[in-house]
């Protein structure tokens, strides 16, 4: 039985309905449902080839389903199309950032693309809260992969995303850097932003989720949040995980 | 249009900016078209008439083959880091992501052109620019190449032998173009009546009108993964 948003007091942000995609004959996701509320922290959890990139993909348009529907507040996505786009702030394994300018520059032309007001001061403000303000005219060649985390961090909030996708958001960076992250994670959950974060770090994603959605094999195998101890849970996982 | 217009300059700009930093791009264009143009100086030497007839295919091949050079490279630091994912996301047009590639392609391209002809003028004893005329086969046939060649290198960067596939699959489409070109060069440098040259002059912005269609409705599809 999955839960829904309306389950747990919520408005769904985002509702998918059977959406599955095939590449060939070769299932990435199985027809899956599931609803989002809006200022949902959902963590996605599962281990690799489970669907997880796959779904984000499909959720932030990348890719387009092979059966099913996906809808943002009742209105289906491939109508909204650039409106939809525009509410969304993504945060990859990838920066998204041009190796050949600096932090700052590559900021003010993102913005200039998601029309944000007076880009430059924006970029400005963002880069001093990630705490690369002092490197922000270096090129981005010249940066650690935590500077180039927290910037690509700065790059997905420009525009006061309604809904933030975080894939692997934590995979190599510093202690300094992790805890930036997860301090503007607690800020935008304090905002009301839905977040939606796929992780291989269990207990992470499971302190900050107020809902996580287990997959494996394409397919969901839990998806909710059971009342068990943050320790438990890696055994709950694997139990899920290994049962499917 | 307003917007599409201000994301296309947004792009156009940011490519710039890029290029004045890092000069891949036109350092490796130029060097390419340099050394075809020197090498092939010391090959020919037939008269007057053959003369201008093979420079014109000396100078069309030397600058579609660099322009390949550039193309790969252009398209590289968009697909390095994942940029061409963050521009998919951004909400704006895909045929303003297109169209901005297309303008800063070309862009280079006719810079590129500009230090080439006097070098080449010099070398081969032909005023490539010696008609008014030239003028729009040089546009027409550069745009119609950067127009391809963009959607093309979109393609190929995506596979793994990325270096291949571009003049794999951008050659034989520009096989009408650049036998265009070189006609109409070789004609209007020979100083040919005009019966002798506009057919092929057509061919070139009628191939340049078709492709811009076929390539704005095609560009969204090769965004998809």
């Amino acid at each position: 039985m999955i839960e829904t948003a309306a389950d747990s007091g919520k408005t769904p942000v985002l509702r998918l309905i059977d959406v599955c995609k095939k590449y060939g004959e070769i299932f990435a996701l199985r027809p899956l449902s599931l609803e989002i509320a809006a200022g949902e922290f959902l963590t996605v959890l599962g281990p690799n080839g489970a669907g997880k990139s796959t779904l984000l993909k499909l959720i932030s348009q990348q890719t387009k389903a092979t059966s099913g529907e996906i809808f943002y507040k009742d209105m289906p996505v491939k109508d909204l199309s650039v409106g939809y786009r525009g509410k969304l702030g993504v945060i990859s394994h990838q920066p998204f950032l041009y190796e050949g300018l600096s932090a700052l520059e590559n900021l003010t032309f993102y913005a200039s693309l998601y029309n944000v007001p007076n880009p430059s001061a924006r970029a400005k403000h963002l880069l001093e809260r990630v705490e690369m303000s002092r490197r922000m005219h270096d090129p981005v060649r010249t940066y650690s992969r935590g500077m180039l985390q927290r910037t690509s961090i700065a790059r997905a909030l420009l525009h006061e995303p309604e809904i933030i996708f975080l894939d692997e958001p934590y995979t190599g960076l510093d202690r300094q850097a992790a805890y930036i992250l997860t301090a503007i994670l607690k800020e935008q959950i304090e905002r009301n932003t839905t977040i939606i974060l796929v992780t291989h770090d269990l207990a992470l994603g499971y302190e900050l989720a107020d809902r996580t959605l287990i997959l494996s094999g394409g397919k969901i195998v839990f998806y909710g949040k059971d009342e068990i101890s943050a320790e438990r849970f890696e055994s709950f996982y694997l139990e899920k995980v290994n049962h499917a | 249009m307003l917007k599409f217009i201000k994301v296309v300059f947004a792009l156009v700009r940011k490519d710039i900016s890029l290029e004045y930093r890092t000069k891949e791009i036109m350092n490796s264009m130029f060097v390419f078209a340099f050394l075809v143009v020197v090498v092939f100086s010391f090959i020919f030497d037939p008269g007057e008439h053959e003369q201008a007839q093979i420079a014109g295919g000396v100078y069309w091949m030397a600058l579609i083959f660099s322009g390949l050079l550039g193309l790969g490279k252009s398209m590289q630091s968009e697909i390095t880091g994942g940029n061409i994912e963050a521009l998919i996301l951004s909400p704006i047009s895909r045929n303003a992501i297109f169209f901005g590639k297309v303008i800063s392609n070309l862009i280079f391209m006719l810079v590129m052109q500009l230090v080439m002809l006097p070098l080449f003028a010099a070398l081969y004893e032909v005023n490539i620019v010696s008609h008014v005329l030239m003028i729009a086969v040089i546009a027409g046939t550069t745009y119609g190449f950067v127009l391809l060649g963009t959607l093309f290198s979109l393609i190929a960067a995506r596979t793994r032998s990325r270096e291949i596939m571009l003049p794999l699959l951008l050659l034989p489409v520009l096989v009408p173009l650049i036998l265009a070109a070189i006609q109409t060069t070789g004609a209007l440098s020979a100083g040919d009546p005009p019966e002798e040259y506009m057919k092929w002059l057509r061919l070139i912005f009628v191939y340049d009108i078709i492709f811009t269609s076929v390539a704005a409705v095609v560009f969204d599809a090769v965004t998809e993964e």
